[in-house]
């Protein structure tokens, strides 16, 4: 391996979407400062065509694919979609984020600096081919999550959820730092083509107890970040605490790096081990899956439904992951990008009919929405449908692939467990149809206000991302299927 | 235009309803109008099917093939033959019926309901032209949303459960059908090297019974659910009382022949040796026979008029089901015709409760009587509904009921014997329900001056009798249409059958020697 200490022009343009991102974060923060009150609505413009900006950029950089610094970052297919991916989902977040922040009088450039951090960390998951790497791409992402999911510090249930995230979340970092360690004590090694090598060699001579025990750490730390059983519980009572466009932001971007993240780790290097990772995974999926459709059919709170319900979601993908297989690893991939639209349109009428001071999250408070503003209702109906997994929406063809995938690789009782678990959720899933449909407004629920800008916005692109994922998936899933293989 | 004749029926509904979308919520009278055209214009683009159909030739017709997801052999294929002929024309006219019985009786959120019904009808039709197995599944499940709606928004006092039972259950039954198909759609692949879902194709298949056996209870699960078959069917009686009537009347016509077109369509052609299969064929006869019974005898006790239609139809159903898995001629073209006639007896029954029902809000029958006096025309329909339904030779029920009769009796004399009293069961709820509810002296005082049949109420019986009637007086273009197709199946299903036992046979032979 050629190690020059100077990075060329090239392998500075592989990782421009990260740089984009952290001079638009610094340039926002710096706006905040020397902007007046009433030019802020100009920082939400610029956090938006700077994550653009990134998205059309890590499209550009990847005509000419390859690895950056010394094999520490890898341009590819993979990297690209998930690039891309992170990158539209700030986009969401950022228009449903306008109006809130605008309501809640905590309209701040800081916040959609933290945004772009966050979402450079996660640009830098998705491109990272080392674990060192993967880990600063980590804690960039989680730190500036964390201060996100306390951002208006006045509210306790705020201060909660962030105090929450933070103490967990360092946990499971250091989990995955030790399980790096341990990797490097292990190997000699913290890159994954490397670690692949070495796994595959018997004449290496791995000592297979320490890298079982590096790859449990390691496990851990994903499976924290994934929202995954046994360490989820962190996710109801942070995506409850935080506001409303934070949690949506936290059920995506960071949840679909992580997964690359997982994809790149299992793919990349831990293939060749799959016998052991296999009973461990297709526990953790079934697992994952119970736990968030059994707890969502309990809840009445709808942040809190949605949390449970990110969790059955991380479920499902945990099978595609369980299947070790390019078709499952696309799988998840196409998962994903279905998920970051449907949930993010889910959250977003949420944000909107929670209101000032986010008062109406309550199941009740959703009560006769389709009299109330029949358009929002509509909207929200179609997301859930998407959740649910009815055709013509992403959310089928998202868990077909899966379950396909599943099949494909002899995964028979955990495809019936999981598709059994789908018709569980429709139960939840519903359960907010009906309020909306089928029940009167309750006395005093007044006449809301028209949405913002931002909202209408991303609403009408998660609504035109839910139908043209559902109708013509080959769009994203080809892609996908020809970029999966590149993992190994 | 010709070459796309079926995606113009497929899909005007569908088009209807994106216009419907944009008109002004508070113009209802602009929304009626629109979806009764859209409606009509449905039916009317179907007649042209009827009109260049063939009925001596082979296979499909109207066929039309389009790539859809190239990278997982999904096509949109779609075509016809006369088994979907038949239950596509149902759909379409009873599709302008239903809507058009609505337009008095519904009044509120008349955008979103007639939203529903279109979009059902593009579900229902696309289930039943659908030769891609995969875009079967999506007009499948498609269909539960719209119904979902129709029956929890405009639906009666205990409209929420039966919507969202109706919803899981057959959401269930669906998912577990989707994993069958994934087995057949990867066994193709291992065979023949190459992905994909039509259905065409994955008859070539040449399965071990025991795979077969497999799949056959996956698929028996979506379908029986959705017919539904006994144990299956509680969710039935709860969504058809609680739907509102046109609901019914769509639920019980159109939706319950999606599962017995599935066995037809699916399970036969596909699985032909487990289809065959003694234990299969055993299970399916006594679940269909328990069914024909069970629901004949529960009918008798109950007290609700609705409900009564409602578990009528597990008894009729039964004797669809019955008729498929005596596996021959008669049996299967029985089948489909009396899933014609339910479709069209059990429609104008359910459309009698409702006609009462906006009168009175009650459906007790304890609340009649003597109805006969209050309003003659409308006792006249109900007899002849009545009698469609119970099986009277010239009305359309007895040649269904008959030939799935005889063929049960070639296939096993037992099986048409414990059939037969499930007629009579059925000719004895309708009469004493008759009785109870039309006869004798009126005794309840607010049915004194119940207004008779409109004239939209007789616009809408009117047609319905005169098909019912030209079925049981002259059936033999629908046995025409059927003969081609019901012949292919049975022939494919005993070919294989025999084929296998004949070379286990040889095998056995071989090896005793």
């Amino acid at each position: 391996m050629s190690v020059s200490s100077i990075p060329s022009a090239q392998e500075i343009v592989r990782f421009a979407p990260e740089i984009a991102l952290s001079l638009g974060g610094t340039f926002v923060m710096l706006g905040e400062a020397g902007l007046k009150n009433g030019s802020r609505a100009r920082l939400a413009v610029m956090a938006f065509l700077t994550l653009l900006a990134a998205a059309v950029l890590a499209v550009f950089v990847a005509a000419d694919p390859g690895t950056a610094f010394s094999n520490l970052l890898v341009v590819d297919g993979f990297s690209t979609f998930f690039r891309v991916l992170v990158c539209a989902a700030g986009m969401l977040v950022v228009l449903i984020s306008t109006n809130y922040l605008r309501v809640e009088g905590h309209d701040s450039g800081e916040y959609y600096a933290l945004i772009l951090f966050s979402v450079a960390g996660q640009c830098l998951m998705a491109a990272s081919n080392e674990l060192i790497m993967l880990f600063i791409g980590l804690e960039c992402s989680s730190i500036a999550s964390y201060v996100l999911a306390g951002y208006l510090r006045d509210d306790r249930r705020n201060n909660e959820a962030a105090l929450k995230y933070f103490l967990l979340g360092s946990f499971a970092s250091a989990f995955f730092l030790y399980g790096v360690a341990w990797l490097w004590g292990a190997l000699g090694t913290t890159n994954l083509s490397e670690v692949r090598r070495l796994l595959l060699d018997p004449s290496a001579g791995v000592d297979a107890t320490m890298t079982a025990a590096a790859a449990a750490l390691l496990l851990v730390g994903l499976a924290f970040k994934v929202s995954a059983a046994p360490f989820q519980m962190w996710a109801p009572d942070v995506y409850q605490g935080a506001p409303a466009p934070v949690a949506a932001f936290l059920s995506v971007g960071p949840k679909a790096a992580a997964f690359a993240m997982f994809l790149r780790i299992l793919m990349t290097a831990f293939v060749p081990a799959r016998g052991q990772w296999e009973p461990v995974l297709w526990t953790v999926a079934l697992a994952t899956m119970v736990i968030g459709n059994f707890a969502a059919l309990h809840q009445t709170n709808v942040k809190r439904l949605l949390a449970y319900s990110s969790i059955a979601h991380a479920g499902y993908i945990l099978v595609a992951l369980t299947a070790m297989s390019d078709t499952g690893a696309a799988a998840a991939m196409f998962y994903l990008a279905a998920y970051t639209f449907m949930n993010i349109g889910a959250f977003a009428v949420v944000t909107y009919v929670a209101g000032r001071g986010e008062r109406h999250v309550e199941l009740m408070d959703f009560s006769g929405l389709s009299r109330r503003s029949p358009a929002m209702a509509a909207v929200l109906s179609i997301f859930l449908l998407s959740l649910t997994g009815v055709p013509l929406t992403a959310g089928f063809f998202g868990k077909f692939y899966i379950f396909k995938a599943a099949l494909d690789a002899d995964l028979v009782w955990l495809a019936v467990l999981g598709l059994l678990n789908s018709a569980v959720a429709a139960y939840y899933y519903l359960r907010i149809i009906v309020m909306m449909y089928m029940h009167e407004p309750s006395a005093g629920a007044g006449a809301l206000p028209s949405p913002g800008v931002g909202i209408r916005w991303a609403l009408a692109a998660s609504v035109a991302g839910t139908f043209v994922l559902g109708v013509a998936p080959s769009l994203v899933l080809d892609f996908a299927t020809a970029s999966a293989p590149l993992l190994r | 235009m010709s070459e796309n004749l079926l995606s113009i029926v497929l899909f005007t509904p569908l088009a209807g309803l994106l216009v419907l979308l944009f008109l002004p919520r508070e113009n209802t009278k602009l929304i009626r109008w629109w979806a009764n055209l859209t409606a009509a214009a449905g039916f009317l683009a179907s007649l042209p099917l009827l009109l260049r159909f063939d009925r001596a030739a082979d296979g499909y017709q109207f066929v039309e093939k389009r790539e859809w997801i190239p990278s997982l052999g999904v096509s949109y294929f779609i075509g016809i033959d006369g088994i979907s002929l038949l239950l596509v024309m149902l759909t379409t006219a009873m599709g302008l019926i239903a809507i058009f019985y609505s337009w008095d009786v519904i009044r509120t959120r008349e955008k979103e309901y007639y939203a529903m019904f279109l979009l059902q009808q593009t579900g229902m039709i696309g289930v039943f032209v659908s030769l891609d197995f995969l875009l079967f599944y999506v007009f499948w499940e498609l269909v539960l949303v719209p119904m979902y709606f129709i029956i929890g928004v405009w639906g009666g006092p205990r409209k929420l459960y039966a919507a969202i039972k109706f919803f899981l259950y057959t959401l269930a039954g669906g998912v577990l059908m989707l994993l069958g198909i994934l087995t057949l759609y990867f066994q193709y692949a291992a065979q023949y090297g190459r992905y994909t879902f039509e259905i065409t194709e994955l008859m070539k298949l040449n399965l071990p019974l025991g795979m077969q056996q497999w799949v056959f209870w996956a698929f028996f699960l979506g379908f029986a659910i959705k017919v539904p078959m006994f144990p299956f069917h509680t969710w039935l009686p709860d969504a058809h009382t609680e739907a509102p009537t046109a609901g019914s009347v769509i639920l019980a016509a159109v939706l319950l022949k999606m599962g017995t077109y599935g066995f037809i369509r699916f399970s036969l052609p596909l699985l032909p040796r487990a289809s065959a299969d003694q234990t299969i064929v055993t299970v399916l006869i006594v679940l269909s026979l328990i069914g024909i019974l069970y629901g004949a005898l529960v009918s008798l006790m109950q007290q609700d008029w609705k409900k009564l239609v409602a578990y009528s139809s597990v008894s009729h159903l039964g004797f669809c089901t019955l008729g498929i898995f005596a596996l021959n001629e008669a049996g299967i073209a029985g089948s489909v015709i009396q899933q014609l006639n339910h479709g069209i007896s059990t429609g104008m029954l359910f459309l009698i409760v409702g006609v009462i029902y906006e009168r009175r809000h009650t459906r007790m029958i304890a609340e009649y009587g003597g109805l006969a006096h209050v309003m003659p025309n409308y006792a006249i329909v109900f007899a002849f509904a009545m009698l469609s339904s119970a099986g009277l030779p010239l009305l359309n029920g007895f040649v269904g009921e008959f030939t799935i009769l005889q063929g049960a009796f070639q296939a096993s004399k037992w099986w048409a014997a414990l059939a037969v009293p499930g007629v009579v069961f059925g000719a004895a709820y309708l009469l004493w329900l008759y009785q109870r509810t039309m006869l004798g002296e009126v005794t309840n005082e607010k049915n004194k001056g119940l207004p008779d049949l409109s004239w939209r109420e007789w616009a809408v019986f009117v047609p319905l009798m005169i098909w019912a009637l030209t079925i049981g007086v002259y059936p033999k273009p629908y046995f025409e249409i059927l003969e081609k197709p019901v012949a292919q199946i049975v022939h494919r299903v005993h070919q294989t059958s025999t084929a296998v036992a004949q070379a286990d046979g040889t095998a056995r032979e071989a090896i005793s020697r």
